[in-house]
């Protein structure tokens, strides 16, 4: 199986931060889907986040959320989404990782969940409510597997927590850059700042900054010792999709870096 | 009352045994956004700082009996009991000031927010009884308060939705989702996120992420260990049945808990049913849902096969939430507890029954407890003893159930 530390760092020896957007699946609509995810493809992005529509989506604000229910109403399941992905495995440079609420996933059965991800050709899982107490029984299934749980860390994650983290860390960390909900805007860039650096001292992982990136600039005021080795953009890629814009308008500039 | 009370902080920490994790069983846990593990361990952490101090103790204790009422009473229902074959008591948390048990927890815990100093308090809210009782403590303590509703509570509970701003707070009418309860504690776990420096969430039931299960049941567990020690005193004996309605589950564990122990005393939870047609939406999830993760635990929810959290109902907006507190699903699970089943219908006739029968308007939650032993009636042997948990009073409900009920 891939190994997304691998095709971050690639990103990274070519002189660019490395770039994960951000997709509901479904999105904008059950068809149209999978010719925005070729198009989101075809910009160069490094890794592309596949959402996983779920009714209470706890960590996510407005847009996200409301991109989740459309799905839903549109009968977007998680079967669903990875019938189409293997349907298309090897159509698609990026790798694949599926976000998204751990009911759905467990619902769907752990094991056959890494099985079936892992034909589909999914390289891991982002699952904002599953903390490191409740992780341990998810990654054995996925890695079982060959696949990956994203680590996730907040502003608020302390240095040890951290540490305890990194012992099972596998394939990036995302860093989440507020206390808040996606899309409601970036981090002061003194507290993102001193988060992506308590980060580097506990894993040894690339990092991914996400939560309230809307322009590649957001990195650049960054201390150079504090800026990411990938970028997630989800909330402000939606807006531009939704507005009925071309997705290397908007990709362009942070794949050029 | 203080012998009550005080029992009640000392056992705290008896059924804790391998909980660390906040599991009863296998259901609990802390299923959230990493963010919010720093709150939940600071408030962890200030419950065991703050609870068992006296400061905390004496104040608590004060307001219980001074400011809330406490001890209720237990009444025999003299004319019912005749009807039945069976002694029919209630514990009266009807008569607590706000009208319901909810004000137990709000309580509780805008204190320990006081003295933990935040300056914050929010909630979480579906009929509005925990809003208003999480409110009046606010206005009491001096903090200010957001209340976050679902947009359709908003526009079915407006008498409440006005006392709570009467009493100084902010409401928040919650627009995502089916802008209902279930709406409302996500919208409140993500404003918590965000502001968690100087707020403290004010959970209202015995559910959500560790460790809300424990202290709602702490500070619940009041009505339980009063009634025991009231049985106890009057008739020399415990009650056989004791029985209390499931929505959440605070008044419940709050008086089936200090009972667990008690093993001769058959324990009962009521389950809202919904109108009772076959697969009509309902808010019984531990008879009819399956188990899986929402609002930050593992338990029993009423869910579609893909796993998307299903909208539930009631004729009781207090009952009406698609999950139900882990401690539940762990007491039915080593069959301790009996989870029954009262339809709408059945509640309703309980609720006129129980005010023409015996002079009390109970709410419409209440009743569905008292439906079952009404429904259950033959099974229960004649002369045993029988102790509901009446958790609100009905004048709240009285526009509602008259939708239903023609005079």
């Amino acid at each position: 199986m891939y190994d997304m530390q691998e095709t971050i760092r690639r990103a990274n020896a070519a002189g660019r931060t490395a770039v994960i957007p951000f997709i509901t699946a479904g999105f904008p609509e059950p068809e149209s889907f999978w010719e925005k995810l070729a198009e989101i493809d075809a910009c160069g992005v490094d890794i592309i986040e596949v959402g996983i529509p779920f009714s209470d989506p706890v960590a996510d604000g407005p847009v996200i959320e409301e991109c989740s229910r459309r799905a839903l109403e549109a009968g977007v399941t998680l079967r669903r989404v990875l019938e189409g992905l293997r349907a298309r495995r090897g159509q698609l440079r990026a790798d694949i990782v599926l976000m998204g609420y751990t009911n759905p996933f467990l619902q769907y059965g752990l094991d056959r969940l890494g099985a079936d991800a892992a034909e589909a050709g999914v390289c891991g899982l982002i699952v904002p409510d599953l903390p490191l107490e409740e992780a341990a029984p998810y990654r054995e299934a996925l890695q079982a597997h060959g696949l990956c749980l994203i680590t996730l860390v907040a502003p608020n994650t302390s240095l040890e927590r951290m540490q305890l983290y990194a012992q099972e860390a596998r394939g990036y960390v995302y860093v989440v850059s507020l206390l808040g909900t996606t899309g409601s805007g970036a981090g002061a860039a003194e507290t993102v700042a001193e988060t992506m650096r308590r980060a580097r001292r506990a894993f040894s992982l690339p990092l991914a900054l996400g939560f309230g990136l809307c322009r590649p600039e957001k990195l650049t005021e960054l201390p150079a010792d504090a800026r990411p080795d990938a970028a997630v953009i989800g909330t402000a890629l939606l807006r531009h999709l939704q507005a009925g814009k071309p997705a290397a308008e908007f990709l362009g500039p942070w794949v050029e870096g | 009352m203080h012998r009550f009370y005080e029992k009640s902080m000392q056992d705290t920490e008896k059924t804790e045994k391998g909980n660390h994790r906040g599991y009863y069983g296998e259901y609990g846990g802390r299923y959230v956004p990493e963010a919010l593990i720093p709150p939940l361990t600071e408030l962890e952490e200030a419950m065991a700082r703050i609870m068992p101090s006296r400061e905390y103790r004496e104040r608590l204790h004060d307001l219980l009996v001074n400011y809330c009422g406490r001890p209720t009473p237990v009444t025999h229902c003299g004319n019912l009991s005749r009807e039945l074959g069976f002694e029919l008591y209630l514990k009266r948390e009807d008569l607590l000031h706000t009208g319901a048990h909810k004000i137990n927890n709000a309580l509780g815990q805008a204190l320990l927010a006081k003295m933990m100093g935040k300056t914050h308090v929010i909630a979480e809210t579906g009929a509005g009884q925990h809003g208003v009782a999480t409110a009046t403590a606010a206005a009491l303590f001096g903090l200010k308060c957001t209340v976050f509703m679902g947009a359709k509570d908003v526009e079915r509970q407006q008498p409440n939705v006005q006392r709570m701003k009467l009493l100084g707070t902010q409401v928040v009418a919650v627009e995502n989702g089916s802008c209902t309860l279930k709406d409302a504690i996500n919208a409140a776990l993500r404003y918590w996120t965000s502001h968690q420096g100087d707020t403290l969430y004010v959970f209202g039931t015995a559910a959500g992420p560790h460790p809300f299960p424990l202290l709602v049941r702490e500070l619940q567990k009041v009505i339980g260990t009063e009634a025991r020690a009231q049985m106890q005193e009057r008739l020399g004996r415990l009650p056989d049945y004791v029985v209390a309605c499931v929505g959440g589950g605070s008044n419940a564990i709050g008086m089936l808990y200090p009972f667990v122990d008690a093993e001769q005393v058959k324990l009962v939870g009521v389950e809202a049913g919904g109108t009772g047609e076959p697969g009509c939406a309902n808010s019984a999830a531990i008879n009819l849902g399956r188990p899986g993760v929402l609002h930050g635990e593992y338990t029993m929810l009423l869910q579609d096969a893909d796993g998307q959290i299903e909208e539930s109902s009631s004729v009781s907006a207090g009952l009406d939430y698609p999950g139900v507190g882990p401690e539940h699903v762990y007491l039915h699970s080593i069959g301790r507890v009996h989870y029954g089943i009262a339809y709408d219908a059945e509640a309703l006739a309980a609720f006129r029954r129980l005010a023409s029968a015996e002079g009390i308007i109970p709410a419409l939650e209440s009743s569905h407890a008292l439906a079952w032993v009404f429904s259950h009636a033959a099974e229960i042997p004649a002369g045993s003893i029988v102790l509901v948990n009446l958790s609100g009073r009905g004048d709240k409900d009285l526009a509602h159930a008259l939708q239903y009920i023609k005079l």
